[in-house]
């Protein structure tokens, strides 16, 4: 019992300390991609290629001023931050990183817990993340927070009917809840490659409205409406300053990792990768690789967030509410058709 | 209206059709030219460590040049501040006195020579209309400054410092 709380707390405080340092350095790469897609160079000044640029924003988050409106209700305030931060890391709990290890004559799984409705716990989860963004922006006592906070509790609710229509095509199809199995039934052989058998193969349609949801619950651009700078000032976050807007804007990218582990592991095969039982390697290496290769897809769609973000312009908000309401949900639905026509078709 | 350019489009409000509409393909190729520009070569200069060359004729900050023996070539003719069109230049003359023969090339100098740098323009006119070689327009930028006395330069910051000699272009005052 002993050993395998031990087991966990290690894991835990590993993957918090690893979903804090990509959010960390996902700044600094949001703003390299940006650079560079701007035919800029972006931060290059704090170390090498400026790769200190993070620990120099986080010290300057720390050293200013903390400010608090005078109107606004204190403890709301300070509540808003704190919930949006912690429903951020609380998701990838259920997030499966790796196969399990197979050390000290025990088997050590890569996921922290695999409980059997682990779809269910970030969705549920992930919608809680509003409240800080409610919360913070009520709290406020700023029209234009509120305005933000409006567009993005609203904008939320729409699309998280249409990220979970998506995914109860793909639940369809793996008869699970659980991500640990949805993980592993991916490492089944595919045209006798194994490895290869990932859901975008069976669900392209619903990875797509997935991915689309995704941009909008995390509030990327397009669908940054609820921080729209040129509109709103800051949106929800204007009257933030010091770390508790550090944590706004850390929550985001903590969101966009984790959803992008969550893509990666829905649709992507998770720690599976092509020929992973053919190479003969023994299962640690396995593992070890697998693992890689989950954190390589999970950058490949972080980077698919930044392109995307300094490629679009934003939406209007009608036009935002039309694509969530009048397509997305209609095609998820669609989408749940065929796939259950397909499935009594080929069972 | 007619057009200047002939380059103006006429702006058709169709129906969009179903490729259009569902906008991916039109994502797509925008996705395309940003990943282009995202391995273009940067056109960035390191600015401290790397600086863009001036021009050869490029008109800075002005100089009012010696001449080989260290003599101030100006005669306070008043010429400069004539051509200035933003009547930067004011110049008080003084007749050379027996003994500062070494100091002044003519018998006429300028006591006082100042520019007032948040009126000039650096059009360079000053530089054309000097009969006597005196006034140049160097390379160096005009420095910022706190306090608005301090942009008029007086002679103590226009005059060549002695020992200096070279071509009033490449001439740079601030460089040890």
């Amino acid at each position: 019992m002993e050993i395998f709380l031990i087991d966990k707390i290690v894991l835990i405080v590993a993957v918090f300390g690893i979903t804090l340092l990509i959010a960390l350095y996902s700044t600094y790469a949001e703003r390299k991609v940006a650079g560079f897609i701007q035919d800029r160079l972006g931060p290059n000044r704090a170390g090498i290629f400026g790769l200190l640029q993070p620990l120099a924003d986080g010290v300057k988050f720390f050293l200013k001023e903390e400010f608090i409106p005078q109107n606004a209700d204190k403890v709301l305030f300070i509540l808003g931050p704190s919930v949006s931060m912690t429903t951020a890391l609380m998701t990838s709990a259920v997030i499966p990183w790796g196969n399990s290890l197979e050390l000290f004559d025990r088997v050590i799984s890569l996921q922290i817990t695999d409980i059997n409705i682990g779809i269910l716990y970030v969705f549920a989860v992930v919608s809680i993340g509003v409240y800080g963004i409610m919360i913070g922006g009520w709290a406020s006592n700023n029209k234009f927070s509120l305005l933000g906070a409006l567009r993005a509790s609203s904008q939320m609710i729409s699309y998280e009917i249409a990220m979970g229509l998506s995914i109860i095509a793909l639940i369809m199809t793996t008869g699970t809840l659980s991500l640990g199995e949805i993980v592993q039934q991916q490492g089944a052989p595919l045209f006798g490659i194994s490895g290869a058998s990932w859901n975008i193969v069976y669900q392209p349609l619903g990875f797509l409205l997935f991915l689309i949801c995704s941009f909008a619950e995390c509030n990327r651009t397009p669908f940054d409406l609820p921080e729209s700078e040129n509109e709103l000032v800051g949106g929800y976050h204007t009257e933030y300053s010091s770390m508790k807007l550090g944590f706004y804007l850390f929550a985001e990218y903590t969101n966009m990792f984790i959803s992008s582990a969550i893509m990666s592991a829905l649709y992507f095969g998770g720690y599976n990768f092509p020929f992973m039982d053919q190479l003969g390697l023994p299962h640690n290496v396995v593992t070890i690789l697998g693992t890689l290769f989950f954190f390589g897809k999970i950058f490949m769609f972080i980077f698919l967030f930044m392109w995307v973000r300094w490629t679009l312009p934003r939406f209007r908000y009608d036009q935002l509410m039309r694509l969530g309401w009048k397509m997305l949900i209609p095609l998820a639905l669609i989408n749940i058709i065929i796939t259950g026509l397909l499935i009594i078709v080929f069972k | 209206m007619h057009s200047l350019s002939n380059r103006a489009k006429v702006v058709v409000k169709k129906e969009m059709t179903l490729m259009e509409k569902i906008y991916l393909p039109a994502i797509f190729s925008g996705m395309v030219i940003t990943i282009k520009h995202f391995f273009k070569k940067k056109p960035t200069i390191q600015y401290p460590e790397q600086k863009r060359e001036f021009s050869k004729v490029y008109r800075g900050r002005h100089i009012l040049k010696r001449d080989e023996q260290g003599r101030e070539n100006c005669t306070a003719c008043g010429l400069c501040a004539v051509a200035c069109p933003a009547e930067a230049i004011s110049i008080v003359a003084a007749e050379r006195q027996k003994g500062e023969e070494h100091l002044y090339r003519e018998e006429k100098y300028a006591k006082t020579y100042e520019i007032n740098m948040l009126r000039c323009i650096f059009c360079g006119l000053c530089e054309e209309a000097c009969p006597k070689d005196a006034v140049y327009l160097t390379e160096e930028l005009a420095p910022a400054n706190f306090d608005r006395s301090n942009f008029i330069f007086g002679k103590d910051k226009l005059v060549q410092p002695l020992g200096t000699s070279a071509h009033p272009k490449t001439y740079k005052p601030y460089k040890k």
